[in-house]
């Protein structure tokens, strides 16, 4: 019997997603991967797999989906609602999805990108070395009605009921910064004005990159039009035409003309990548040592992830049906709640 | 800023994880062939942390582990490779090829030829000699996957790119600006003019060799006319390619 997952009804852009597919950027590909990779993360540290599997991403809103036989699922990133057949679940926690149940991922509480994970990881057919779809290069295409994902092998199928207890970083926010090779091209004035405005995050957000909006003028630099194109990075902020920023993710170009102010600290990018249209974010410029201190300081919690779990408790007034979880539990070693 | 073109290389950091070796602030043969053969260098030269390379038109990028290297450390060993040989002067990396990609310029599927000709002051005739005839190197991948940069095409060819934009141009599309040609791997908006039309796709994902065409490539765009562009049988471009190096 296959193992997988069916798709019944499909949000406006779910796409399968891993840490992407680095080592192509010479060819004008960029690395992709999902949005926020601290959510891949902690998917992997709730399933107690590999970090490189992959997940659903969606963008705003979740769908309908339908087990083909029992697997065990982990819900992180954006908070959305969400039920199998009609009970609610927690987020940022692994479950159980018994064959023939269905889960439902509401629209998204705060934040952008929800990820639905799967014991064993979606094994969609690699492309390039990643299961990552990128749109921008044409390689996969979202998620629709009537798809069936495959699922791989679970090695520990029994292992659900753990949850994470995660830092907000849903409500945008401030955003540590590094200058780089750009940042020389604004003056003075044009950096301290930067870091002490709000900006707002535009709707035409997606997964190339960020657009944001402020209130006054735009910002300019010294001699940014004969600047030649050069390489681009996830986190740039290139500042645009009409002198708005655009901070650039996974999925961005490899190569741009617009100049750029500085890049986001890959420990913070999440907090851009998950602020809705709308939320506000501000920029505050770090010095590169303690740059790369804050990135050891995340590299090693994302390694503690697995440890920092805690048991869910489920309260039994919580529970729609005490019955459909005694059949499940007979399913289950039944000593899931117990084990570490 | 001078008109002087900067012939010195010079080191950047990009973000916490990645640093620059630019070889000029403007685009120059030499400064393309630098870059190319100093990313070559940094490749075999297998230095620790590093995590991937690329090049622009004129600088070499890497990208790096902090935590596995410090920036000194990997900085240093950067330095120490600039210092240890004239980039400038360094041949080009080797397994280039050289392509024969036909082209039907101008008429209906490639409708700014005669525009871009009367800017560099040629009849369109003069024009299509001008660029077929033109041997252009790959001079940076980039923009959309696989998708070339070429160059360096005649002082006349210093045209600018249109400021409104084309709607869409398709793949395969051959288009210019500023002495250079951008051979297109996606259907995209442009303000590059389009001048020529192949069969040539530059991207090709379900292929065992996806990226066609690598920097330092050369290139010939032969003039074919609409009459055999369109008897090519679907999938088929007719490039053909030769050892160069």
């Amino acid at each position: 019997m296959s193992r997988s997952l069916i798709i019944r009804r499909a949000g406006p852009m779910m796409t399968v997603q891993d840490p992407g597919r680095p080592g192509y950027l010479g060819r004008g590909l960029s690395r992709g991967g999902a949005a926020d990779r601290l959510a891949l993360a902690e998917g992997a540290a709730l399933l107690e797999q590999s970090g490189d599997l992959a997940a659903l991403e969606m963008a705003g809103a979740g769908g309908v989906f339908e087990a083909a036989c029992d697997l065990r699922i982990a819900l992180t990133g954006a908070p959305m609602r969400a039920e199998i057949d009609g009970a609610a679940i927690a987020w940022n926690a692994s479950h159980l999805l018994p064959k023939g149940a269905k889960l439902s991922i509401g629209g998204a509480l705060s934040g952008t990108y929800g990820y639905l994970h799967l014991g064993g990881g979606i094994s969609t057919p690699e492309m390039l070395g990643s299961r990552s779809v990128h749109l921008a290069a044409g390689l996969g295409a979202p998620c629709a009605v009537g798809d069936t994902l495959p699922v791989g092998h679970d090695a520990d199928p029994a292992a659900v009921g753990y949850k994470l207890t995660v830092a907000d970083r849903f409500a945008g926010g401030t955003v540590r910064i590094v200058p780089s090779l750009q940042t020389g091209f604004f003056s003075e004035a044009e950096r301290t004005r930067f870091v002490q405005t709000a900006f707002r995050r535009d709707m035409r957000g997606n997964r190339m990159g960020v657009p944001l909006v402020l209130d006054g003028d735009g910002f300019a630099s010294d001699g940014g039009l004969s600047v030649l194109s050069e390489v681009i990075t996830p986190g740039d902020i290139q500042i645009t035409g009409d002198g708005t920023p655009f901070v650039l993710l996974s999925e961005c170009q490899t190569t741009g003309g617009y100049t750029r102010i500085g890049t986001v600290l890959p420990a913070d990018l999440p907090r851009v990548a998950q602020a809705r249209s709308g939320a506000s974010l501000r920029f505050a410029f770090v010095a590169l040592d303690e740059a790369v201190r804050v990135e050891e300081t995340e590299a090693t919690r994302k390694k503690a992830l697995r440890q920092s779990r805690e048991r869910l408790i489920r309260r039994p007034e919580e529970m729609r049906d005490l019955l459909s979880y005694s059949l499940i539990g007979g399913v289950t070693k039944g000593d899931d709640l117990e084990r570490r | 800023m001078t008109e002087k073109s900067n012939l010195q290389p010079q080191l950047r950091r990009v973000g916490v994880d990645g640093l620059l070796v630019t070889f000029g602030d403007r685009l120059s043969e030499a400064a393309n062939r630098a870059a190319l053969a100093f990313r070559a260098a940094i490749e075999s030269a297998d230095l620790p942390g590093c995590e991937e390379t690329s090049t622009s038109l004129t600088s070499t990028y890497l990208r790096f582990d902090p935590l596995a290297c410090p920036h000194a450390r990997i900085e240093a060993d950067l330095q120490a490779l600039i210092a240890s040989q004239d980039w400038y002067a360094a041949p080009l990396p080797r397994g280039r090829r050289l392509w024969y990609i036909p082209t039907v310029f101008g008429t209906d599927l490639a409708p700014q030829l005669d525009e871009a000709a009367a800017m560099a002051g040629m009849s369109p005739e003069e024009a299509i000699r001008s660029i077929s005839e033109t041997r252009v190197r790959v001079q940076t991948i980039g923009f959309a996957a696989g998708q070339p940069y070429l160059g360096e095409l005649p002082a006349e060819w210093d045209i600018p790119r249109q400021t409104s934009l084309t709607a869409k141009v398709p793949v395969g599309a051959l288009t210019v600006a500023i002495r250079q040609l951008v051979l297109f791997a996606v259907s995209t908006p442009t303000g590059w003019r389009h001048i020529g039309q192949t069969a040539f796709r530059a991207f090709r994902p379900e292929s065992n060799t996806p990226f066609v065409l690598s920097p330092g490539d050369e290139v010939l765009f032969e003039q074919i006319s609409p009459e055999t562009y369109h008897a090519m049988p679907a999938g088929e471009d007719g490039a053909r390619w030769e050892k160069l190096s």
